[in-house]
């Protein structure tokens, strides 16, 4: 009799296999926000047409296609993926440069889209997210010779890549994208152990860039206004204070237990812009209250934790960085996303993970959960 | 790695912290003050919809309305969101004057709230309110409108109730008028706010003003839900608007257009008059069943939002101003017609009832003679003559000598003062207090008065007294005007001797409205009290209830027996048929209807007499009390008796149709069948 090869179940699922040592809990918390985000994407775009079912069979679309994303990636050894970041990266970067050329479209007033026909487009910068990470990680992870810090040239590289990046996305312009790929760059620096005095040098030299940038006008003037509504948001209630004021009255009109799922006025009347996407966190405010927005916030700090977890017990340098990485874009963007609607931080057009309506950043999210399960599965180093 | 590690620990910190800042944050708002984003969703995602009542109509004694509505469709536009349009709505206001064929400014004027350099037609509602632009649009330009709303944004045509006055010009002052609210009167009135519309007017003169109340009922409210855009999604609440109540006078419509008519006559036959008043008050309850002033106007007029031409008009001299009420703001001396008061103060004053007094041609006041009428002596007579004759020295004596008793020119400590006490009991020199606004209230010049007045005056008598008046051209009159000047500088605080006779027979500083008269007229020949005569008799529900009976109060009690009272009812009973208003009621039948009354002509320093008669009939059981004054209409025989005699004729059927039948005014409230409309029959 031949060796009984194990079957591929065992294979996947047996004891030894990498699939039991998947995080669960960080699934179930993602699974719950998907389901979550479902609802309230029915919820806020039902309205679009009588009778319909809105962006719902889209979203639902999506989100298969980012869990089967998610999972091929999990099936990586996140140390070879090391080998692919150079290429993922190459390709954001030539998507970042088509939508630049005529294949991109302008959605929303943002030139980030490239359309793909059907109905369907893609926003590259999503992707691009992954692929920076990947490969600052990748340049970081090396430390220099008998130090654990990251070798000069490599950091000089990190930067470059985060620079090219980084004004790529600002010619579309996406400053809300052009954030979080900051945070994710100066989080890979301070994680791959790069001195402190650099860190502050850089912080300098970005803070006079940013200063810069206000002082010659070098942003959109709607840009500017946002950041002048958020610090009175009264200033002017018919343009960008609008936005803030009326996703306060959606959320804070939900109180304790929330008006129930179809039940908010404010989300029906569509008074808050964007609730599908950039603003949902107000219907779950309205509709499921301060209990439901509680859960949200805490379902994403459950991902948040697991994957700093992940980051901690990971045993070679790339996966930790990866990892915290990781967790600092989605911490920044959960931050930003739901502290604008609540008026602590500044309009600023980002999509909150798992639960905002988008189908690329659907799937740069759930490829990065993709990440975070790999290198939990495997942690040892070898 | 172990740096990493570290790293990583600050990260975990401060994923927390952010987490923690998150809850937090979420808690104050949803929970804190989730009550007040809740109060603030209801506010932006509702829109409130006031539904106007429909006013209540102002019926005449027998149900007739005075004032009644029609509907209108009626073009409004949203102030707040034309400008909100880029251009600032100019493009709407260009459609709408192309439909309703109005120009442009005009319109644009219509809409801009009233305030300093913005002249009428302005607004004078609140900014937020939808201003209504035509109120005569036919249905085509409605439905142009209504049809193409997409291009009309902010522009309404809707039904609206618009006031009708059947009787055209009469009783306009009375019945008052409608103007949309301001805002400083939504502020000062509470509730107001909240049960005015748009369109909603609030009466601003008359009974329109005194009964606003009961006349307006209650908005309705229609409060829709809207998306964003503005657009309807549903009703979320709804209070169905409560209809106000019915007014009902006691006017008798025609009754009043008798009273009209004869004082629009009795102006034209005076060439000099310049205003006039009418009034009939029921004998018998106190009251009011006519009120007319002259000039009149259409109140019509203010339906739709009055002219800048029409409003000034209205105000100014050339016209009259007919918008003042002579028959309440009328003040005037009264001359004769004010010797009841007098006759009166003489019995207070200890003169026997049945006592004969000399009536010679002219006595001597204070060193002055006054004389009777032409300076004639009527020899001897009792009180009764001396009213039917008019006689005046024996009212200058009695006058003089109760002057003298209070001590004259260094008068006692409490001066009786039995003349201008007496007056005041018979209600001058205080508002009557009918149900109308704006009532003067008359003047006593008794001593008081007259200090009061150097009080305020001397200081420039004084200087003129020095001065004199440079500015007179005629040197006689200048330096009559001088030593007039430092008379009332020393000694204008002074009670003159002059003036209480002049008091004495209604002349010289006393004045009285038409309303004042007549209401003292009534309490002598009815039950000798004193009424606050009311036009509103009864608010009326719409289905026919009777919600409240407004009563007429006593407010008190002329100072005469009821013997004294028949005395003096007796005299001036027969003052029409032998006395000096004879001339004016020959031909009268006497012997089927009786009327007393007297006559009073009242000196005008500059111009011509003020004619007053005042009269009652019939004398045994008064039903009537009709008084007409007429500003420089001349001798009281002379003007105002023949118009007297006029709304008799009109009253009781004598050469013209009966304006009531049988005489006889009706006692009961008209009858309203359940459906509102009144039973006639």
């Amino acid at each position: 009799m031949a060796i009984r090869q194990p079957s591929l179940l065992r294979r996947v699922a047996g004891e030894e296999s990498a699939v039991r040592r998947m995080d669960g809990l960080m699934l179930v918390a993602v699974a719950g926000l998907c389901v979550i985000g479902t609802l309230l994407v029915w919820s806020s775009t039902r309205t679009w047409a009588p009778g319909s079912t809105g962006l719902v069979k889209k979203h639902l679309l999506n989100e298969a296609i980012g869990v089967v994303l998610c999972g091929i990636v999990a099936m990586v050894d996140h140390r070879a993926m090391r080998a692919y970041a150079p290429l993922v990266f190459l390709v954001s970067l030539i998507g970042l440069g088509l939508v630049l050329t005529p294949l991109g479209a302008t959605i929303n007033g943002s030139h980030s889209w490239i359309l793909l026909g059907g109905g369907f487009a893609v926003q590259p910068s999503e992707f691009a997210k992954v692929g920076l990470l990947l490969v600052i990680a990748m340049l970081l992870a090396q430390p220099a010779e008998g130090t654990d810090r990251p070798r000069g040239l490599d950091l000089a590289l990190a930067l470059i890549a985060a620079l090219i990046t980084m004004g790529l996305v600002m010619l579309q312009p996406d400053l809300g994208t052009a954030m979080v790929l900051a945070v994710i760059t100066a989080s890979g620096l301070i994680l791959a152990g790069v001195r402190k005095r650099w860190i502050g040098a850089l912080t300098l030299v970005a803070g006079a860039g940013v200063f810069s940038v206000f002082y010659f006008q070098l942003l959109e003037p709607y840009q500017v206004a946002r950041f002048t509504a958020f610090v009175d948001p009264n200033v002017d209630p018919r343009g960008v204070g609008y936005n803030s004021t009326q996703s306060l009255i959606a959320i804070g009109s939900g109180q304790l237990l929330g008006k129930g799922l179809l039940g908010g006025g404010q989300t029906t009347g569509r008074f808050v812009p964007e609730q599908h996407t950039d603003f949902i966190f107000t219907v779950a405010g309205e509709e499921f209250g301060f209990l439901g927005s509680v859960t949200v916030v805490l379902l994403l700090g459950v991902v948040l934790l697991r994957g700093l977890q992940i980051a901690r017990k990971c045993e070679d340098r790339f996966g930790t960085l990866v990892a915290g990485m990781i967790v600092c874009w989605f911490a920044f963007q959960t931050f930003i996303n739901v502290g604008m609607t609540i008026g602590i931080m500044p309009i600023t057009g980002l999509p909150l993970p798992f639960v905002s309506y988008g189908g690329t950043a659907t799937f740069a999210n759930l490829i990065a959960i993709g990440l975070l399960q790999a290198i939990k599965m495997r942690r040892q180093s070898f | 790695m172990i740096r990493m590690r570290a790293r990583l620990l600050v990260l975990h910190v401060l994923v927390l912290t952010l987490l923690a800042v998150l809850t937090v944050r979420l808690w104050q708002v949803q929970v804190v003050r989730g009550q007040e984003f809740v109060t603030r969703a209801t506010e932006t995602r509702t829109r409130a919809v006031l539904v106007p009542a429909v006013r209540g109509q102002i019926l005449d004694s027998r149900g007739r309305p005075l004032v009644r509505n029609k509907t209108a469709l009626v073009v409004s536009v949203d102030r707040a969101r034309l400008t909100r349009l880029p251009d600032g709505g100019k493009e709407v206001l260009g459609k709408l004057s192309a439909v309703l064929g109005k120009p442009v400014a005009q319109l644009q004027q219509r809409i801009t709230p009233c305030g300093p350099g913005v002249s009428k037609p302005c607004w004078t509602g609140s900014p937020y309110q939808p201003v209504p632009l035509d109120e005569k649009v036919d249905t085509r330009e409605a439905l142009q409108i209504l049809e193409r709303q997409e291009e009309f944004p902010g522009v309404t045509a809707e039904i609206h109730s618009v006031r009708q006055y059947p009787g055209g010009r009469a009783g306009a002052q009375m019945l008052g008028y409608l103007q949309p609210v301001t805002e400083a009167e939504l502020e000062k009135r509470e509730g107001l706010k909240a049960s005015f519309s748009g369109v909603d007017l609030v009466g601003r003169d008359g009974l329109e003003y005194v009964y606003d109340d009961a006349l307006r009922g209650k908005s309705g409210l229609r409060r829709v839900q809207v998306d964003r855009m503005g657009k309807a999604l549903g009703l979320e609440e709804q209070i169905t608007p409560v209809p106000g109540d019915h007014l009902v006078t006691s006017i008798d419509s025609r009754v009043q257009d008798v009273v009209e008519k004869a004082l629009a006559k009795a102006m034209k036959s005076a060439p000099a008059a310049d205003g006039g008043a009418g009034v009939v008050l029921d004998a018998r309850t106190g009251r009011v069943v006519a009120i007319a002033s002259a000039p009149g106007y259409d109140p019509a007029i203010w339906a739709g939002g009055i002219s800048t031409r029409g409003y000034q008009w209205l105000l100014s001299d050339k016209s009259g101003k007919p918008l003042v009420s002579r028959a309440i703001n009328g003040q005037f001396a009264p001359g004769s017609t004010f010797k009841i008061s007098s006759v009166t103060a003489m019995l207070r004053s200890g003169y026997p009832l049945n006592g004969t007094y000399g009536c010679p041609g002219s006595v001597m006041v204070g060193g002055r003679a006054f004389n009777n009428f032409r300076g004639i002596g009527l020899g001897s007579m009792n009180l009764h003559t001396a009213l039917v004759k008019s006689c005046d020295t024996i009212f200058y004596q009695a006058a003089y000598t109760q002057y003298l008793k209070d001590g004259g020119r260094n008068p006692k400590k409490a001066p009786k003062e039995v003349f201008a006490n007496t007056a005041r009991a018979f209600g001058f020199g205080e508002r009557t207090g009918v149900d109308l606004p704006g009532e003067s209230s008359g003047r006593i010049p008794d001593r008081a008065w007259k200090k009061d007045l150097w009080n305020r005056t001397s200081a420039i008598n004084c200087e003129r007294s020095r001065k004199g008046y440079p500015e007179v051209k005629d040197k006689a009159r200048a330096d009559f005007l001088k030593r007039l000047a430092l008379e009332n500088c020393t000694e204008g605080f002074l009670l003159r001797p002059g003036d209480s006779a002049n008091f004495s027979i209604g002349q010289g500083d006393v004045l009285v409205t038409p309303m004042q008269l007549a209401r003292a007229y009534m309490a002598l020949v009815s039950d000798g009290k004193l009424r606050s005569p009311r036009i509103g008799w009864a608010q009326v529900r719409p289905d026919g209830k009777v919600v409240k009976t407004i009563e007429v109060p006593v407010v008190g009690k002329l100072p005469l027996s009821e013997k004294e009272r028949l005395y003096i009812k007796n005299a001036l009973s027969q003052v029409p048929q032998d006395g000096t208003a004879a001339g004016a009621f020959a031909g009268w039948p006497m012997d089927k209807i009786r009327i007393g009354g007297k006559t009073g002509t009242a000196e005008v320093w500059g111009k011509q007499d003020t004619s007053w008669f005042a009269s009652f009939a019939p004398t045994n059981k008064p039903q009537y009390v009709v008084v007409v004054m007429v500003s420089q209409g001349g001798m009281g025989a002379q003007t105002a008796a023949p118009a007297v005699r006029e709304i008799y004729e009109g009253i009781y059927g004598i050469k013209q149709p009966q304006a009531v039948p049988g005489g006889r005014l009706t006692t009961r409230l008209p009858r309203f069948s359940p459906d509102g409309t009144v039973a006639r029959g």
